[in-house]
């Protein structure tokens, strides 16, 4: 079979081009990095992750993204299943306002949730009088992941879910199958793959959000410092070794994150073949 | 022009699509290629077009006239290719595809935009879609974007025009209508084609020669009439139409299968008959030359005909035969009715030959 | 009775499958305490202000160069990411070479790196003495504190944007496609130009106008390398983190208020423009 562009020297420079631009751009970066956190030794590299704050950092985010995950998780699928299975006015609107996130600047996500919640905030001011503090606190920026992350599970699940249409599901109902049965035992092994992609991508950006982040956060070393801040604040402390070696746990969870996705389109693919 | 091929083979990968194949087709001629899918006859075609090359180690050739193609770019091979699913440029309007052609010719050749403005009418007014040219494709018929598709293979006015399943997506009624059509532009404009197809009725109506092929191979390469009345090989014979077959032992010329019997001039040991429906007749009693007996299973008329199924324990498989009506009510058949088998005529295909025999059934 | 017989007109049919009330109580809940509640507060901030008080803020000339910088920089990314993010989509389609499966793993470590990394990833790469700014300043290439590091760092975090539209749109392009331009004539070029980039369109305008939002709006992943001089190399995002680090909510929320509108804005474009071109190719429907 002959296509466009399948002569030899085209083929050839635009691979090599591709390669390269690649190479350059994006491979170079992601060495360096490591390059980077290791340029001490294996020895420094321990020391600085094993660090006080640079460990309550990774405590304050890996509790942020456990609690991320069954918020969007739970959100994601119903928002899935309503728009997806059901006809109703609005639905249009819904799908399109699930987008905000992704369309707005990040520092402006934090600032909206800083309006409102913080001291002069309608919200914030009342909390404030009952002695709550959400901002500059562990909450808010547990508020503003929740906000920057919760279209991806949708995301992943709306359009398949849309491709396999609901004949499967109506065929359940007629043998009987009820409610949450019917979403476990049908539904769920349908989606599955793409159900624990929307969560590595959620827990990636949990992870890794900033701007946001830094916003709300207040940067309170050892007590509203996130990982990626702490990353920030070491750099901009002149450690660059130290603030390299956080970012090479960000980056590994990146790695694992495209790994990931390889693995399960790859298992899909398999299942098409298959089927 | 005339197309020769000599020792076309093709593989993909490790599997082989065709067979070392050579074929001649005269000037002006409409072939049909015709087979099974996995047959190669798309393949052939393919190779033909230049969109794809057939084995280079045993020394193949393409001619065109007296032009070698073999080694020359689709592009560059002044063929018309009309595809399956029209392949019209859906973001070009109406005209704008059939114009693609000549606005893509080196500036040289290049026709003003005047000329190929009158051009591209000339052909839209041939298909009749001239009211159409402003439309995109998404907005026709499936009939309508096929003769979208072959004005546009037309527009560089080839020699040679190539047509791949032409009329395989579209419903029976368009698709008579498309055939007839196509016949006619094929005669009017006097160029070489050849189509792909597994309809044996599309292939049998509208070629002058059919090429039948199966598992790579060219099977037969025939006028229809032949080919429907010598098929050369049991496979051609079973691919043009319905067949009953009838397989026992044959001891002193009676072929004994069960409880039936048939007087044939076979040698004696298992041999297989098979015959078309319409060469069997049916009555209430059997005579000296056949004892096929049967239950009727069902009666159906089709057209001008009546379809009648037949099972026995003797068959493999059900038999069909076509009567005329006032043969049926004579016989009263309906569905459970006793009735005897009588072949008109049958053909034999010797295992691992290609040659064949026919023999008639005497009237009794 | 009639109150009990009641419904509204998208009622009138059964429901076949269960769920709805229980699906759509949990999605309008979040959706209006998560996604619209927080719109109200940028409001509320705004409404103590007079329209001049608003129009000076937006702009006041270093809130409009950075604008100027911001977008720019958007630009120069959104161009670049076009080019490549096309040739890269091409090449994962339609050829086949070894460590391809990892070139294509590849394209996804923007998204997946967090744009803080990326940033000081990037502003380490190019400072004079990193491994690209030792090669590159001494022909005269300043990249970091310059707006060419801002539309670098543009450019890497969106780059995915136009590789993930193209490539599928590409995928699905049937081989007839070329084939039919084949037979018909025409050269590689032309073929590309007039038959398959047609067809690219909307995904590359698309992915495009989305890598350009991307880049307005991208905070961690610039600001290292920028430099962040006023004037100069300072982007919005920023100018609204310096006013919020100052306590000046109104200024932040004023600026803020031009950034979402001009997001939300572009995105609506985008959709629209996108569903026309959707209808033209597919007849209407």
């Amino acid at each position: 079979m002959q296509r466009i562009g399948d002569a030899r020297w085209v083929r050839y420079s635009l691979i090599s081009a591709a390669v390269a631009f690649s190479a350059l751009f994006l491979l170079l970066p992601l060495v360096a990095i490591f390059a980077q956190a290791f340029a001490s030794g294996w020895s420094t590299f321990i020391a600085n992750v094993t660090e006080h704050y640079t460990l309550a950092a990774i405590g304050l985010t890996v509790l942020v993204t456990i609690l991320t995950i069954p918020v969007n998780l739970a959100f994601g699928v119903a928002l899935a299943w309503l728009v997806t299975r059901f006809a109703f006015p609005g639905r249009r609107l819904l799908q399109t306002l699930i987008d905000i996130p992704f369309a707005i600047s990040p520092v402006v996500a934090g600032l909206v949730y800083l309006m409102l919640y913080g001291r002069n905030g309608w919200i914030g001011g009342w909390l404030d009088s009952h002695d709550i503090q959400l901002m500059f606190a562990w909450p808010g920026i547990l508020m503003v992941t929740i906000f920057v992350t919760s279209p991806f599970v949708a995301r992943e699940l709306i359009p398949l879910m849309q491709a396999q249409g609901s004949r499967e599901e109506e065929a359940a109902v007629t043998l009987g199958a009820k409610g949450f049965t019917l979403f476990r035992r049908v539904t769920l092994p349908n989606i599955r793959w793409a159900l624990l992609y929307g969560v590595i991508l959620t827990n990636a950006r949990a992870v890794g959000e900033f701007g946001a982040v830094s916003v709300v956060s207040g940067a309170i070393r050892g007590e509203t410092n996130t990982l990626p801040l702490h990353v920030q604040l070491l750099y901009q402390d002149y450690n660059t070794v130290g603030a390299f070696a956080s970012a090479a746990l960000l980056a590994l969870i990146a790695l694992f994150t495209l790994a990931a996705k390889a693995l399960l389109e790859w298992r899909v693919s398999r299942q098409e073949v298959a089927a | 022009m005339s197309i020769r091929l000599e020792n076309i083979q093709k593989h993909f990968g490790r599997s082989q699509a065709l067979t070392p194949t050579n074929l001649h087709i005269d000037n002006g001629e409409l072939i049909g290629l015709l087979g099974p899918s996995g047959s190669g006859k798309t393949t052939l075609l393919r190779i033909i077009a230049g969109l794809e090359s057939p084995d280079a180690e045993v020394g193949p050739r393409i001619l065109f006239g007296e032009r070698d193609v073999t080694r020359v770019h689709v592009r560059d091979r002044r063929i018309g290719f009309v595809f399956q699913h029209y392949a019209l440029f859906r973001h070009m309007s109406v005209f704008d595809n059939v114009a693609f052609g000549l606005t893509v010719l080196p500036r040289r050749s290049r026709p003003s935009s005047g000329e190929i403005r009158a051009q591209v009418y000339r052909l839209l007014e041939m298909v009749q879609l001239e009211h159409l040219a402003a439309r995109y494709p998404a907005q026709l018929s499936g009939g309508q974007q096929q003769r979208v598709s072959l004005a546009r293979a037309l527009a560089l006015k080839p020699e040679v025009l190539l047509l791949d399943e032409p009329f395989g997506a579209l419903d029976a009624k368009v698709r008579q209508d498309l055939r007839r059509w196509l016949r006619h532009l094929h005669d009017e404009l006097g160029f070489t084609s050849v189509f792909v197809t597994h309809d044996q009725e599309e292939a049998l109506e509208l070629s002058d020669r059919v090429v039948v092929m199966s598992n790579g191979r060219i099977e037969q390469v025939d006028t229809p009439d032949q080919l429907y009345r010598n098929p050369a090989n049991r496979f051609v014979f079973e691919f043009l139409g319905d067949v009953n077959h009838m397989e026992g032992e044959v001891r002193e010329g009676v072929l004994t299968c069960g409880d039936a019997k048939l007087h044939v001039e076979l040698p004696e040991g298992h041999q297989e008959i098979l015959l078309r429906p319409h060469e069997v007749t049916l009555s209430t009693s059997a005579d000296e030359i056949a004892h096929l007996p049967a239950i009727v299973t069902s009666v159906v008329p089709v057209g001008a005909e009546i379809r009648v199924e037949l099972t026995a324990e003797w068959m493999d498989q059900p038999w069909l035969a076509t009567v005329r009506h006032q043969e049926a009510s004579t016989l009263g058949l309906s569905r459970g009715k006793k009735v005897y088998a009588r072949p008109l005529s049958w053909h034999h295909y010797p295992q691992g030959t290609s040659a064949a025999a026919q023999g008639a059934a005497q009237p009794a | 009775m009639s109150a009990l017989s009641f419904r509204l007109p998208w009622q009138s049919q059964q429901r076949v499958l269960p769920g709805f009330g229980l699906s759509l109580g949990i999605s309008l809940t979040f959706v209006s305490l998560v996604l619209l509640l927080p719109l109200t507060g940028l409001v509320g901030e705004l409404k103590g202000m007079s329209l001049s008080q608003y129009w000076a803020i937006i702009t006041e000339p270093r809130v409009v160069a950075s604008y100027v910088t911001t977008i720019s920089g958007a630009a120069v990314a959104a161009v670049i990411n076009a080019a490549f993010g096309l040739l890269l989509a091409w090449v994962l389609v339609r050829y086949d070479f070894p460590g391809k499966r990892l070139l294509d793993a590849l394209m996804d470590l923007p998204f997946a790196l967090p744009t803080a990394v990326a940033g000081i990833t990037l502003a380490t790469l190019y400072s004079s003495n990193g491994w690209m700014g030792q090669l590159l300043e001494p022909l005269g290439w300043k990249v970091s504190y310059s707006w060419v590091g801002i539309a670098l760092a543009m450019a890497f975090t969106s780059i995915p944007f136009v590789v993930r539209t193209v490539q599928p749109v590409l995928e699905d392009l049937p081989a007839e496609v070329d084939e039919a331009a084949m037979a018909l004539g025409a050269r590689d070029g032309v073929a590309f130009r007039r038959v398959i980039l047609p067809h690219l369109w909307p995904a590359l305008v698309t992915g495009t106008g989305l890598a350009f939002v991307r880049s307005l709006g991208e905070f961690g992943a610039v600001i290292f390398i920028a430099g962040n001089m006023p004037y100069e190399t300072e982007i919005t995002s920023l100018m609204i983190f310096v006013k919020l680090q100052e306590y000046d909510y109104a200024g932040a929320s004023a600026i803020a208020s031009i950034v979402l509108a001009v997001s939300l804005l572009l995105l609506l474009a985008i959709n629209l423009w996108q569903g026309r071109f959707i209808r033209r190719l597919h007849g209407g429907r």
